[in-house]
């Protein structure tokens, strides 16, 4: 929000388009030229957010490279429902290789371009490299290579598409699944059902930390503010990284229509922050507009519907509130509040 | 231009000859000394429109080879031991996927217990990953099959694993005719992917391929591989008219056309060997030596045709199958099947033990009196092993192998002393 | 490129995989009634009409307007707007301004000078209309649209009915009715002032007319037996508002009583302070939350020093205008029950703001009518129980507004083409209401009302300037934004956008869109975030 001045009294910035707008302030999806970088007949479950993800995300870093852009995919989902043979979705030139080693495949593409460029006498390459995941691929078993190509800073874009769980494998726990989530290897039985209240593991924070030029996370639920941080990320060089949170159905035990809701609601409770950052400082937040209370998102799905059966665990409820709260604090997500410390820089912004 | 060079500079020359675009650079000994040459060499201008990549382990190492080479870049990597077997999934993803890179394996044993010595457990480990394993007798073919490597390899759009012995070679210092640019650029023409990430003609790669087609695309695996026997020689040829010396192919015959016993054997260690032989055929004995340059494409026609004449077989590697014997030999059994010949296995060298002339003279005069059994352990220490069998025997829990060998060790030592 | 077997694809070839056959549900898009057109008595397409104005399209979203309601301009000043009760965005902070906009086109098309488009080709049939306020004008301007000849007989001086003597100026101002009238004239409407039916059918045979619409309004002041020594100074509402159209302003002294609660008895004592009374008290029987006059209009006479006597009932005039007032009170079901208290106000005159009756004098002698309540009875189709002749606005059952005139005067309009050509006219089925729960309210941003601009108080309380101004063509675009679209798809590329399988299908600008059932897997995000709730999601027959 914020990202485009439009003062279009009826819906804003919020829906895809409008047909008032002219046509360089429209979104890249309301664009009847648009890429579908991800085109139709992929297999993804009705309503899934990561195929939704992705097209924004491909497609806006499409527009922003003149359409020279690779992408390379880990395993998983996205990689699985769209290129099965004999068919792919994609429109792009696009790799998949293993699990864990998407963003050092891109380093490799990168890598090769910056030669081939030199070769040509250019002073930068023209074709620019995407690489993208699940959780899984990134938080867990793709974080080493993550993290080698953070500290390079290697002129890739890693992008995160975030569902909190194994979703290919049949939904199982990563490193990014809320506590408390049922999961098929963290079931709803015993005295703590559900996934372990651990540390959490916050890529986009360890990312900053790393320094690298351009950090973001992002939501399919605001999707004028996703497309302005792929377009904001592919006109920079060295590493970046968008963390997309992504809601299943399958997985959350969500209604497919509340996709983009759920996404609204992690939102707007405080549970997914959404910001920017740069060179490891917050520089940019996007306020909450309508304040959730975190059980308007936990109810939805069914992930959590042992919190609220027989014997309702209010008390957990109230740890994910706490959490959702503190999110709130630490990134000034409400009114005019600034970020608290612990973010350098937030204060000049 | 002859040379006295470390076999890692020499090879580390070589790959610089090849006109690399893309160099992954991760360290473990004793494949190290390379990747430091080279990285010298790019950063020093020496190697142009080259990007040398630090990496932060092998399957990243792999991993960007992967991005790279599928990116149209000629890409270079290399490894040894654990470092091979850490970025095995992306080995074999790389053949899958057909990228012609080119690795060098600095041969090393595997732990535990770790052992940073020579043998060929690493390679071994991955004959069946699909890519070309070419395999180095000394430091000059080091080089020259690094330069053979990248054209077999961009023809047949399949990765090649250039196995040399670590340490033995890759830290030996000898005399090195290193071929001059102009001569490689006549014999290694620049890079023509068969397919490439390019936004001017996308394509999808590394599709999800279900049992309907797996099995014709892991055919074809082999069909390449089948082809490559056919393109190593050529190569090799290629090689010879430009460099003038015989350097890699499939086999390499020492001393075979009336031999009754052939050994076999691959790498360096075919040095001694040959020094033995020639010892014994001063004594009259009736022996020879194949090398296996390929170890795979497996070159079965062509051990069939040099072994058919052979009485028995001495396969003498430096690797070993646990729970069942020699991994080469086994290959060759397969190649020699219907012909009636003894097949030795002699394990040696295993963690860098020496394989010394004394020891080969001791087992292929076994041999041919057709004395050694079916599988040998050269210079085992059985007072060692079956003091740790018996002590097991007595005890289920008598701790760790190689602490209790080790204290025998020591106890022998002390004795001796 | 030679592609490795399997390994390698075709980019996009996932086309040929129509992942359509998953579907259970399909979504549909639909036209759902926005709450403003369902509520509007003349039956405007409000949300139709501010589709256009949001794009600043003003001649369009006039010409759309006016296909219901020929007085714009008129009606974006008196009418009571119930659309504005109704609309949805009332839910979200205030209600759109859609009379203010509806005014705001009205007076541009008067400033512009749009006339009407041509009529039809001529039926030959002629249609005579009785009375030239809102329902007549209505009925005419309708019916002349469908090729019909019409001409309206008015018995008064000019043309507007209760619009003119009526409403006060500073509430409608003359030359706005004028314009409105004579564009509706420019038709090849006829007008004939000052021409009263004495009998209908007289009338109709005498000039061949093949229908007729009766809209004669109410004009007789109701009374009520007030005991009083001096009845000169006991007036009527009708009189008084009547007589600010003469050229003499009736006399009603320094303290004027208004009796009754409506808005005339509002109008009346408004138009008192203006014409210099000192003292405007109106004289209710219950409490202000029971009054029939709109809230806002008591609050605008408040703030114009109009002063309020609730729970009050005159029992008699006495000399020198002293008034007996019987204090009420309200029983458990609101009723007001006298007390037997009584109180005493000074009054130069009094004004009964009672209500009015109709003048049914030129249906004698029609047979096989009905009457009920003073008005006569008509049928949905608005014709009277003899053929040929309909009535509408005041003369029939009905709210007295100004609005409902105009629906009237529309609906009889189609019924008396449908019966002058043998036909019947069949209202199309009323569709399903896009109530507040139908929408996504998350992607409307917030934007509070635009307030119009009020004259002063001061220039209120002594002249007939108009109180109410007009919204600015950047305040109007604004105020036109702020229309949620209810129910009808106004192309904010939502569905286009958030369809995880690519199979909304963007048709181009002004064509909408519509789903490409091959890839459709009917997942529902396009209904769920679709802001104005213009598709629905059905089962899928097997």
């Amino acid at each position: 929000m914020g990202h485009q001045d439009i003062k279009f009294y009826q819906t804003g910035t919020f829906t895809v388009g409008n047909r008032l707008l002219p046509p360089e302030q429209r979104s890249v999806q309301a664009d009847m030229e648009r890429t579908n970088s991800l085109n139709s007949g992929h297999r993804a479950c009705q309503g899934c957010g990561e195929a939704l993800g992705a097209r924004y995300a491909i497609d806006a870093a499409m527009r922003a490279t003149g359409n020279r852009l690779v992408a390379v995919n880990a395993t998983g989902c996205l990689e699985v429902f769209s290129t099965p043979y004999p068919e792919t979705s994609w429109q792009i030139p696009w790799i998949h290789s293993l699990f864990g080693n998407a963003a050092a495949v891109a380093t490799g593409v990168a890598a090769a371009n910056k030669v081939k460029a030199r070769k040509a006498g250019l002073a930068l390459p023209e074709t620019r490299v995407i690489a993208q995941g699940g959780d899984g691929g990134t938080t867990d078993i793709g974080f080493g290579c993550l993290s080698g190509m953070f500290e390079r800073n290697d002129d890739v874009l890693y992008i995160c598409y975030d569902n909190q769980a194994y979703m290919n494998t049949g939904v199982q726990r990563s490193s990014a699944t809320p506590p408390a989530a049922r999961t098929a290897t963290t079931m709803p039985v015993g005295d703590e059902p559900g996934n372990e209240w651990g540390q959490g593991k916050n890529v986009p924070l360890i990312a900053m930390a790393h320094g690298i030029p351009y950090v973001a996370t992002a939501s399919v639920s605001d999707l004028r503010d996703l497309e302005y941080k792929v377009t904001k990320a592919m006109n920079m060089r060295g590493a970046r990284y968008i963390h997309i949170f992504v809601p299943c159905p399958l997985g959350w035990g969500s209604a497919s229509q509340d996709t983009i809701k759920l996404a609204r609601l992690a939102k707007e409770t405080g549970l997914f922050p959404v910001f920017e950052a740069e060179y490891g400082e917050v520089t940019n937040v996007s306020k909450i507009r309508q304040k959730q209370p975190v059980e308007a998102y936990l109810r939805l799905q069914r992930r959590f519907a042992h919190l609220f059966g027989k014997k309702p665990r209010l008390d957990v409820v109230a740890r994910f509130q706490e959490m959702a709260d503190q999110n709130i604090r630490k990134f000034g997500l409400l009114g005019s509040d600034r970020a608290a410390v612990g973010f350098p820089g937030s204060e000049h912004k | 231009m002859l040379k006295q060079c470390e076999g890692s500079h020499a090879v580390a020359e070589a790959v610089a000859l090849a006109r690399p675009e893309v160099i992954c650079a991760y360290p473990i000994s004793p494949q190290t000394h390379i990747v430091e040459g080279l990285g010298e060499m790019v950063k020093a201008g020496e190697i142009q429109d080259c990007e040398y990549i630090n990496v932060e382990s092998e399957f990243a190492a792999m991993s960007v080879a992967i991005g790279s080479s599928a990116t149209g870049a000629r890409t270079y990597t290399a490894t040894a031991s654990q470092g091979l077997l850490f970025m095995v999934e992306a080995v074999y993803n790389a053949s899958g996927l057909g990228l012609p890179i080119v690795m060098t394996v600095a041969n090393r044993a595997l732990g535990a217990p770790i052992n940073i010595w020579n043998d060929h457990s690493d390679s071994m480990s991955q004959r069946d990953c699909g890519w070309i394993q070419l395999f180095a007798e000394n430091n000059q073919e080091a080089a020259d099959l690094h330069i053979q490597a990248f054209k077999i390899a961009e023809e047949l759009s399949l990765p090649v694993m250039v196995c040399m012995d670590g340490f033995i070679l890759t830290h030996a210092y000898e005399r090195v005719d290193m071929p001059t640019q102009e001569q490689v650029d006549a014999f290694l023409p620049p890079y023509v992917p068969r397919q490439v990430l390019d936004p001017r003609d996308p394509v999808s790669i590394g599709a999800m391929v279900g049992p309907e087609a797996y099995t014709e695309v892991r055919y074809l695996a082999h069909a390449k591989q089948m082809q490559a026997l056919e393109l190593i020689p050529k190569v090799s040829r290629e090689f010879k008219e430009i460099f003038g010396r015989d350097s890699g192919g499939l086999v390499r015959p020492y001393l075979l056309e009336d031999a009754d016993t052939v050994v076999i054997a691959l790498g360096s260690v075919l040095g001694t060997i040959k020094d033995t032989i020639d010892e014994m055929r001063a004594d009259g004995i009736s022996i020879g030596v194949l090398g296996i340059n390929s170890f795979r494409p497996f070159p079965v026609s062509a051990i069939r045709r040099a072994l058919s004449h052979a009485k028995r077989i001495v396969v003498l590697e430096k690797s070993f199958a646990v729970g069942i014997g020699g991994i080469v030999a086994t290959d060759v059994r397969m190649a020699m099947d219907g012909l009636d010949q003894r097949i030795y296995t002699v394990v040696a060298g295993l963690g860098g033990r020496n394989i010394t002339r004394a020891s080969l003279h001791r087992v292929l005069r076994m041999a041919m009196h057709d004395q050694l059994e079916g599988l040998h352990f050269m210079d085992l220490e059985w007072n060692i092993v079956n003091r740790e069998l018996d002590r097991e025997r007595q005890t289920r829990r008598s701790g760790p192998i190689a602490e209790n060998i080790l204290r025998d060790l020591g106890q022998t030592k002390s004795n001796v002393g | 490129m030679n592609k490795p077997f399997a390994i390698t694809l075709q980019v996009g070839s996932s086309l040929a995989n129509k992942t359509g056959s998953w579907r259970t549900f399909r979504p549909v898009y639909v036209n759902r009634l926005p709450p403003c057109n369902n509520a509007c008595p003349a039956g405007e397409d409000t949300q139709g009409w501010l589709f256009h104005a949001e794009s600043g399209d003003y001649e369009t979203a006039w010409r759309h307007l006016t296909e219901a309601n020929p007085m714009p301009a008129v009606m974006g000043r008196v009418c009571y707007h119930p659309c504005e009760g109704a609309c949805n965005r009332g839910k979200l902070d205030d209600a759109v301004g859609i009379n203010s906009v509806e005014r705001f086109l009205g007076d541009e098309a008067i400033k512009q000078g749009w006339a009407f488009s041509k009529p039809a080709a001529s039926t030959g049939k002629r249609v005579l209309v009785v009375g030239a306020g809102p329902s007549g004008l209505s009925a005419a301007y309708q019916l002349r649209r469908m090729g019909h000849e019409v001409v309206i007989f008015e018995a008064g001086p000019a043309a507007g009915g209760m619009m003119r003597f009526g409403i006060p100026k500073y509430r409608l101002p003359r030359e706005v009715l004028d314009a409105e009238v004579q564009r509706i004239v420019d038709m090849g409407v006829e007008l004939r002032l000052e021409t009263k039916v004495d009998n209908i059918l007289e009338t109709m045979k005498a000039e061949k007319f093949d229908a007729a619409f009766l809209a004669v309004g109410a004009h007789i002041a109701k009374r009520t037996a007030i005991p009083a020594t001096e009845s000169s100074r006991i007036l009527d509402a009708v009189s008084v508002l009547r007589s600010m159209e003469g050229e003499e302003t009736p006399m009603l002294g320094r303290r004027v009583v208004v009796y009754g609660g409506g808005n005339t008895a509002i109008d009346v004592a408004r138009t008192a302070k203006r014409l210099g009374a000192e003292e405007a008290i109106i004289v209710y029987r219950r409490t202000r939350d029971k009054m029939p006059a709109h809230d806002f209009e008591v609050e605008e006479a408040l703030q114009e020093g109009v002063m309020m006597r609730w729970l009050s009932t005159i029992k008699q005039v006495g000399d020198g205008g002293a008034i007996q007032v019987e204090k009420m009170v309200l029983d458990e079901a609101g009723r007001p029950v006298p007390t037997g208290e009584f109180d005493t106000l000074e009054a130069d005159s009094v004004v009964l703001a009672l209500g009015q009756d109709v003048d049914l004098g030129l249906l004698d002698g029609v047979p096989g009518l009905s009457f009920e309540d003073g008005v006569v009875q008509v049928g949905d189709n608005m014709m009277t129980a003899y053929p040929g002749i309909f009535a509408g606005g005041d003369m029939v059952p009905s709210d007295r507004t100004v609005t409902v005139g105009i629906g009237h005067g529309k609906h009889a309009a189609r019924h008396i083409d449908a019966w002058l050509k043998g036909t019947t006219y069949d209202k199309p089925a009323k569709k399903e209401i896009a109530t507040f729960d139908k929408l996504n309210p998350w992607y409307y941003t917030d934007a509070d009302k635009t307030v119009r601009p009020m004259l002063d108080i001061i220039r209120r309380q002594s002249s007939f300037d108009e109180v109410q101004g007009g919204l600015d063509e950047s305040n109007a675009l604004f105020e036109a934004r702020r229309c949620l679209s209810c129910g009808n798809c106004f192309e904010c590329d939502n569905c286009y956008g958030v369809c995880p399988d690519n199979a909304v299908i963007k048709l181009g600008p002004g064509r909408k869109f519509e789903f490409n059932y091959d890839y459709c897997k009917g997942c529902g995000v396009c209904v769920e975030e679709c802001p104005c709730g213009a598709i629905a999601l059905e089962p899928e027959s097997a």
